[in-house]
């Protein structure tokens, strides 16, 4: 070992790797991401067709314009022809009326063609994540769900709703303009053809160089937005330890400055394309100008042609310098596609079965036969061979260091997972053979964090059994000894809970949960941890309720404080994925294992 | 209109010379653009008509040169505009943080984060977009529309009153189209909010949906919010759809009343064609910025919505602050002292704390011990006034808090509590958090007497493991332990310390109690307590029932009388304390069998 190591690692002034790590630089077209977008796209053909159709019709509304100026110029007023400038007057009415129509309905459809896809792919994405297994989520963070529902999402609706049709018009319009131009004067049309290679390769340079930027961009953005997050969620400590100078130096100075460099050098070059473009057509301008006219004192062209082509010259490079947006576009929605779809097809590893039937009302008998687990990704055995049968009625706890298996062993019982081998079985019946829903409806839990969901207090324990009346309702909270304080919040049972709304402590927030499960009288409880966040002195509280709750439940307890554990039936000390002592308390003392040596510490001073 | 000006301003001024020249370059391009309409008609007229073939070429090189002087002049006016739209949000967001950050707990009481990080992201982000494309782009609209008017009406004046007639119901659709479609955003943005809320509370409370079999009633909840978004959506777009092909339409029939009028009068002899050709021109220079009206009018609303909501909490004021004439704060002792102190949450009626009375000696421990909501916190948050009180005072060293500076009174005082929040930074950071000076040496010896270096070396970086959200996930008792180790480097001379470790395992529990222990030597401490042996070592235990101090003493004195003290003792704390017996009888029987 050396004595000169290297400085800790303090704040950094780059952007950290995370910041990136959702930012994967994309190929663009990808056939299996088009076809699934495409199967979203399916019950909206018909409207995308008559979008399409009404789409070129106005289309050719606009090429429709100078082509009657030109018309109107040639034939009628140089040729002093008052018809024909009628004629071409009422065509123009009648185009520009025809154009109003067919834009006016295209859009009303598209917009329920884009805003149908994403509501049925939202409406996906969320059925999907109710039906996937809690390991799923152990390895994918709510914040990336919510990138994928929301942003991904919102890429794709823009996609849809606007680029989509913009790209077909605007290839629709540049063959137009091109055919036009053609047929007006072939000579002009390979002049300004001339100009094109230019704007192709400026086109490619700039949408090269911007993607990196943009994706530079992007990850300042999302540095800024943890920082923040972070920053807010963690006010008080920061307050506290106060580092509120430091941390504003840090900000300004290298994340938000970051973000400021970025987004400078990113519309640095953004702000040179348009200029460009709008030069090349100046010179095409120029050029038709200077040898259009030539054409026309030769009595080659008409002057009003040469007008025409002018005008034409400024339809035609618009779409191309649009088409280089909306290739970004399809890009970012190509690369959302890749997110959105990998999430659509992650496997549901915990499902019914095809003939799985209804869990018949539970005495509560639990039996772990030969039981192991590990998870799908992750060859490491979580536990190996449970034997356990749990009698109806009777309480067990289960006690062992973190990552032992404890909490594994009573997600088995509810089925947020199902074991890798050997069976979990209630009454005598195979979990995997009956449904979830009817399996969990008897199945009370409760987690050492006691989620509450925004609304008031009275329908966060009403989440127990949606079908109680208010009366079950305090019932179920007096039993609990909840009853007394939300009775002393400001709006009793209609307080609400959200994050913002009243603070309730952790101690309220758990009796509120323990009054939900109640309310929802199950046969088989489940507490995990489910006093460890709330204090002493509240703890002696929930004990009475607990008494209350346990009896005649079958129930699994798993607590770090003695005084839940002692008062169990019996208790199963989980170490590496085994269980190696089993017993009531007083037997495990007796026996000075592994539980009398963590018991003792407990207390050691 | 009058918010945007009285916000705006003050944001903008720093930047006022790169105003100025955005603004100056913006009327070169528009007169740029005003010429080239001007250069075909003489093309037409003088060049093509008369045959003046020096003309034509003039006017070929005309169009280049001021095809080269437009492309550079806009190149620069676009970087400015964005150039000084990203400098607003730049300072925007470092005000918005370091406001936010300041802003007392009470203000964090009442919001919501993901509402503060909206504030500073989306809000922040289409004040952006409108000042870096529609803020110059109104102003081009007008010039443009200004130019082309004196234009219009210096070739031919009937003509022009004809052409520029189209404009009036362009104006008052968009005015209209205006105010209804910002309604129609928020209802939108109202819609998302509800959506994201639902979707974001399901997936954190997953195992909650699941353990109780809703996902049926949660799929239609969602469903709800997903189905109000795509109406709401449709029917803002629908009004979209109405207003912007008119728009066009309207600017049409202007160009086919100039053809129709202006080809009479060519055939009357009133009007040249060159000069039809560029009228029609003009009008169709407008034709583009007329639509884009709307969408401006669109972006203006939402940054107008966004500024207002910015703007309400940069002027929240934070009403803990320094004072004016703050003193420097001496090395305390760590003396602590409540006079009479009352305190209540903001919009609650009842008192959080009433009549708290009391001293605290350099170095003494003091317990407090009562239920959840009998006042604990609240009264260990009023010492680092994080709260003020609404009656009475703290002082520390026989100093008003609310007279000190609160960095230097703050910076005396260490905070371990329950729930241990570490930062997404390496570990030597967050022990450093307090004191961000402090050598590596330093830290080692922290974590070294928190009983955290022996983890710390085994994690993969040892202490440049970056931890938190994004990083290594650290075991509840492994974060503790990090948290007391960032409190002893502050070393601090006042204390405040939970000494719940209930969420770990009985081992980390016997090494955090070590660590515990050894935090509180030399300091005043001011301890939320649960265990007996904490209480036992107390020189002063408060006992609090609903904001009250009811007893007050130490353990043995207390324990003597009948009260809340001796209840609390009976059901829990002397439980501890027969265990421990208990298990040294059982532990010494079986020491004797061998």
């Amino acid at each position: 070992m050396t004595t000169e190591a290297r400085p800790f690692l303090r704040k950094t002034t780059d952007p950290p790797p995370y910041v990136l790590s959702d930012e994967i630089l994309h190929k663009g077209y990808d056939p299996y991401v088009v076809r699934r977008y495409g199967e979203f796209l399916a019950p909206f053909k018909w409207p995308l067709i008559w979008s399409i159709i009404l789409m070129m019709i106005s289309s050719v509304m606009v090429v429709a314009g100078p082509y009657l100026l030109q018309y109107a110029i040639d034939e009628g007023l140089t040729q002093d022809r008052p018809d024909v400038l009628v004629r071409a007057v009422v065509l123009y009415t009648a185009a520009a009326g025809i154009q109003w129509l067919t834009t006016y309905v295209r859009i009303l459809m598209m917009i329920r063609v884009g805003q149908g896809v994403i509501f049925d792919l939202r409406r996906q994405i969320f059925e999907h994540l109710q039906a996937l297994s809690l390991s799923f989520y152990s390895r994918y963070s709510v914040g990336r769900v919510m990138s994928r529902a929301i942003n991904d999402v919102g890429v794709a609706r823009r996609f849809i709703t606007w680029v989509m049709l913009a790209t077909f018009r605007e290839l629709f319009t540049l063959v137009g303009i091109l055919i036009a131009m053609l047929f007006l004067n072939l000579r002009l049309s390979l002049l300004v053809f001339t100009v094109l290679p230019l704007m192709l390769w400026a086109t490619s340079y700039f949408r090269a160089k911007s993607r990196t930027n943009y994706r530079n961009v992007r990850a300042a953005n999302s540095w800024v937005n943890s920082v923040l997050a972070e920053n807010i969620n963690g006010v008080r400590v920061v307050q506290a330890f106060t580092r509120e100078d430091r941390n504003f130096g840090y900000f300004r100075e290298h994340v938000n400055g970051h973000n400021l460099n970025m987004n400078l050098r990113a519309q640095r070059l953004a702000a040179m394309f348009m200029p460009v473009a709008d030069l090349l057509s100046s010179i095409a301008t120029a050029l038709v100008i200077w040898v259009g006219s030539s054409l026309v004192l030769d009595d080659q062209l008409t002057a009003g042609v040469l007008v025409a082509f002018v005008l034409y010259i400024e339809r035609f490079f618009g779409p191309i310098r649009n088409l280089s947006q909306r290739f970004d576009n399809f890009q970012s929605t190509m690369a959302g596609g890749e997110r959105i779809f990998d999430l659509l097809d992650r496997a549901i590893d915990v499902k019914d079965a095809d003939d799985a039937v209804a869990m018949p009302p539970i005495r509560g008998a639990v039996e772990f036969d030969r039981v192991s687990f590990h998870y799908e990704d992750d060859p490491e055995i979580v536990l190996r061979e449970i034997d356990l049968v749990v009698p109806a009625g009777s309480t067990l706890a289960l006690v062992g260091e973190t990552g032992a298996g404890k909490s594994t062993i009573v997600k088995l019982v509810s089925r947020f997972h199902d074991p890798t081998d050997g069976a979990v079985r209630i009454d005598g019946i195979d979990l995997r053979t009956v449904t979830q829903a009817s399996l969990r409806r008897q199945m009370g839990i409760v987690l050492q964090d006691p989620f509450l969901f925004a609304g008031t207090v009275r329908e966060n324990i009403r989440f127990g059994r949606l079908e109680a009346a208010d009366a079950e309702i305090e019932a179920a909270a007096r039993a609990v000894g909840a009853h007394d304080f939300i009775v002393g919040l400001q709006e009793g049972y209609e307080t609400q809970v959200a994050e913002g709304g009243v603070m309730l402590s952790g101690g309220q927030r758990q009796l509120v949960s323990f009054a939900r499960a109640l309310l929802a009288d199950p046969h088989i409880l489940i507490l995990d941890e489910a006093t460890s966040s709330v204090d002493t002195q509240t703890e002696v509280q929930i004990q009475a309720a607990l008494a209350k709750l346990l009896k005649g439940r079958t129930a699994f307890v798993i607590a770090h404080r003695l005084s839940t554990i002692v008062n169990a039936d019996r208790i199963a000390v989980i170490a590496g994925g085994r269980i190696v002592e089993l017993g009531a308390h007083r037997e495990l003392l007796e026996n000075d294992g592994g539980y009398a040596r963590l018991y003792r510490m407990g207390f050691e001073e | 209109m009058k918010i945007l000006l009285r916000h705006l301003v003050p944001l903008l001024r720093p930047y006022r010379k790169q105003i100025v020249l955005a603004t100056l370059a913006l009327l070169v391009i528009t007169a740029a653009q005003l010429v080239l309409p001007e250069i075909l008609r003489l093309v037409v007229d003088r060049g093509l008509v008369q045959k003046d073939t020096g003309f034509l070429a003039a006017a070929g090189l005309v169009i280049l040169v001021v095809g080269v002087v437009r492309a550079v002049v806009f190149f620069w006016q676009r970087f400015l505009s964005a150039w000084i739209a990203q400098q607003v949000a730049f300072d925007l967001r470092n005000r918005l943080y370091d406001h936010i950050q300041r802003l007392p707990f009470s203000f964090h009481d009442r919001s919501q984060t993901g509402q503060l990080i909206s504030r500073c992201i989306e809000d922040v982000s289409s004040m952006n977009e409108f000042m870096a494309n529609g803020l110059f782009e109104v102003a081009q609209i007008v010039i443009l529309i200004a130019g082309i008017t004196v234009l219009l009406f210096n070739t031919h004046w009937q003509l022009a009153v004809i052409a520029m007639l189209p404009m009036i119901p362009l104006l008052l659709i968009t005015t209209r189209f205006g105010s209804r479609i910002s309604a129609l955003f928020l209802r939108i943005d109202q819609a998302m909010g509800t959506l994201s809320a639902r979707l974001q509370e399901n997936v954190t409370g997953a195992q909650v949906v699941r353990a109780f079999a809703r996902e049926p009633y949660e799929i239609d909840r969602f469903d709800d919010a997903n189905r109000r978004l795509y109406e709401t959506r449709v029917e803002a777009f629908a009004e979209f759809a109405r207003v912007f092909p008119t728009t066009h339409l309207l600017v049409t029939l202007g160009t086919i009343a100039i053809l129709w009028i202006g080809g009479l009068l060519v055939f009357r002899d009133e009007l040249t064609i060159g000069q039809l050709v560029a009228f029609n021109a003009y009008l169709l220079l407008m034709a583009t910025p007329a639509q884009q009206l709307t969408w401006v009018v669109n972006q203006a609303g939402e940054a107008v919505a966004g500024l207002q909501r910015i703007f309400e909490i940069l002027e929240t004021e934070p009403h803990i602050a320094d004072p004016p004439e703050a003193r420097p704060v001496p090395v305390l002792t760590g003396r602590v002292e409540f006079r009479n102190v009352s305190f209540r949450y903001d919009g609650v009626r009842e008192y959080a704390l009433s009549g708290i009375d009391f001293t605290a000696e350099p170095d003494q421990v003091i317990a407090l011990i009562g239920a959840t909501g009998s006042g604990k916190t609240s009264l260990v948050n009023l010492i680092s006034r994080f709260y003020d009180v609404a009656e009475g005072a703290v002082l520390v060293d026989g100093l008003d808090v609310r007279e000190l500076a609160l960095t230097g009174l703050r910076s005396q005082i260490g905070i371990v509590l329950q729930t241990s929040l570490l930062f997404s930074d390496s570990i030597a950071e967050n022990i450093a958090f307090g004191r961000f000076e402090a050598s590596d040496e330093e830290i080692v010896a922290a974590a070294v007497a928190a009983q955290a270096d022996d983890f710390i070396r085994q994690l993969p970086e040892g202490y440049s493991t970056i931890v938190g959200e994004r990083g290594i996930t650290l075991s509840g008792g492994q974060r503790q332990r990090v948290a007391i180790a960032r409190a002893l480097l502050l070393d601090p001379r006042i204390l405040i310390l939970d000494d719940s470790t209930s969420s770990v395992d009985m081992q980390t529990e016997h090494q955090l109690q070590l660590a515990l222990a050894r935090l509180m030597e030399g300091r005043t401490t001011f301890v939320i307590a649960h265990r007996l042996t904490t209480v036992k070592r107390a020189d002063l235990i408060l006992v609090l029932d609903c904001g009250r101090i009811v007893q007050r003493g130490r353990h043995e004195a207390l324990v003597a009388q009948q009260g809340l003290y001796r209840e609390i003792y009976d059901l829990q704390l002397r439980d501890q304390e027969e265990f421990i017996e208990k298990s040294e009888v059982i532990a010494g029987s079986a020491r004797n069998d061998f």
